[in-house]
């Protein structure tokens, strides 16, 4: 079994175009969550989304290059980029065989979908403009990036819903582990402001009128964001040898499907989840040091994940820091994981723990400390992050310093 | 209906239709420029036979696709499938 390094990140979404930008923004409690470029026409119920308004395509992409490229797969390449140069990674020789890219994505290239069908079914025009296929596909961020960095090792998307980039990320973290890789880059993108795309969640009635206020007895649902996180992972082995800065280390990663209900969520997935997240990293309960909850401000999640963190917490869970940064960066769906690996392990790096905000008061039933909208200094070491999906799906990761 | 469209103003509009589509510079590309020249591949190519179906109304059939290597041989392409077209209205005319 081989230790599993993290040596780059990558991160764009509502808070900024790379991790500084953003951890600034998250590390003061600032919410990316405002009004919708478009609302709508007619309005849709929700007025407010995390937009990455400052990604500009054409400072990233030459127009050619956008020909080929949907958003979420520009969000995941430029979010790479970062990650790449971060880590300092060049992928030659035998490395490029030994080097896989996973990435995560609910929804694919939306964009182009919907205008084929506004073609096809609304001009009556069945000449449906030739790239789509390219560009929708799932897997269109994973190729790019792997073509960008030539990388010819394992290269695939993983797509299940709001747990796609936690599943992603495991994936590859086990691979590194198991020796098959020695690199990955790896983590989730996601694009969701397409009218057909927010007609379907605004008929879901889960989407806050508001802002998201995870955890408070006043939420009324989540906010839909968009953004990329990539994280280089790497045989430590390997990343000591070449002499650069370990950001963090992954050590354990747990799943469970409900096998409850498609859509509402029971506490016995959650909780299976981050136990066997925890057995695969070989910790008590009582060393996690800070929860970055999955958090949605949904009715039923907080209430459910809050519950299934006491069953597995017991009284530690008095004393845990339990924190959804989708209060600030939004539920970015498929890029959701992977965006607060980031945010936890610069969490456990900088020790400060990014906070809950738009937060009013407690609920009761979620009867946990949130970091009510101050960040908070605190010596940390350990620090697991959660992701439940749409069809019950359960995916926890834990981050050592 | 019976004017055809001189080769050279095809030409010129057969062009402007591979610079658009491409995002290259009009002046890069001249009737003897081939595809490999102007590092169009197939991908691209299904791009411009896309543009140019559009504005001819033309319908270009696979096998045609195949011989267009340049930018010659593609302007005579277009001007075969348009006297093509234009017979068949004439056709119908009658």
């Amino acid at each position: 079994m081989n230790r599993v390094a993290v040596t780059g990140l990558g991160l764009v979404c509502a808070l900024g175009n790379s991790v500084a930008e953003c951890w600034e923004k998250l590390a003061a409690g600032v919410c990316g969550i405002r009004p919708l470029s478009d609302p709508g026409s007619p309005p849709y119920k929700f007025v407010r989304g995390a937009q990455a308004t400052a990604f500009e395509p054409l400072d990233y992409f030459s127009e050619k290059d956008l020909l080929l490229l949907e958003r979420f797969a520009q969000l995941a390449a430029v979010a790479a980029r970062e990650a790449v140069a971060q880590s300092g990674l060049t992928f030659s020789g035998d490395l490029a065989d030994r080097s896989a890219v996973i990435t995560g994505s609910s929804i694919g290239g939306q964009f182009s979908e919907e205008d084929g069908y506004i073609r096809l079914y609304r001009e009556k025009n069945p000449r449906i403009a030739p790239l789509t296929i390219p560009r929708t596909m799932s897997n269109a961020g994973a190729s790019r990036i792997s073509l960008e960095f030539g990388i010819h090792g394992p290269v695939y998307t993983v797509s299940t819903a709001c747990s796609s980039s936690n599943h992603a990320l495991g994936q590859a973290f086990s691979m590194v582990r198991g020796g098959q890789i020695m690199a990955a880059v790896a983590g989730g993108s996601e694009a969701v402001f397409a009218e057909g795309l927010l007609r379907a969640w605004e008929a879901m009635r889960v989407v806050s009128p508001d802002v998201c206020r995870p955890f408070s007895v006043d939420r009324r649902g989540l906010s839909l964001g968009e953004g990329a996180g990539m994280l280089v992972l790497e045989n430590w082995d390997h990343a000591q040898a070449r002499g650069i800065p370990i950001l963090g280390e992954i050590v354990g990663f747990g799943m469970s499907s409900d096998a409850h209900h498609i859509t509402q969520p029971c506490i016995d997935g959650p909780a299976k989840s981050m136990q066997w997240a925890l057995r695969d990293a070989g910790l008590a309960p009582e060393r996690i040091d800070y929860i970055n909850a999955h958090g949605t401000g949904t009715q039923a999640n907080d209430l459910i994940e809050s519950q299934a963190i006491r069953l597995i917490f017991g009284e530690h869970a008095d004393r845990l820091p339990v924190s959804s940064t989708k209060s600030m960066h939004g539920h970015t769906l498929g890029a959701a994981g992977a965006i607060e690996a980031i945010a936890t392990l610069l969490a456990l790096r900088h020790g400060i723990i990014p906070p809950t905000a738009n937060f009013t008061s407690l609920d009761p039933a979620c009867a946990l400390d949130v970091v009510p909208n101050q960040s908070r200094s605190a010596a940390l070491q350990f620090a697991l992050s959660n992701t439940f999906a749409f069809g019950g799906l359960n995916a926890s990761l834990v981050f050592q310093r | 209906m019976s004017e055809q469209p001189a080769t050279a103003d095809l030409g010129t509009r057969v062009i402007e239709i591979i610079a658009k589509t491409q995002r290259i510079p009009l002046d890069s590309i001249s009737l003897d420029s081939t595809f490999e020249q102007l590092k169009i591949d197939s991908l691209d190519g299904i791009n411009i036979v896309f543009a140019l179906e559009n504005e001819f109304g033309i319908n270009i059939p696979d096998e045609g696709v195949q011989s267009m290597r340049s930018i010659g041989e593609t302007v005579e392409g277009v001007r075969k499938l348009l006297e093509l077209k234009t017979a068949e209205s004439e056709d119908r005319a009658v």
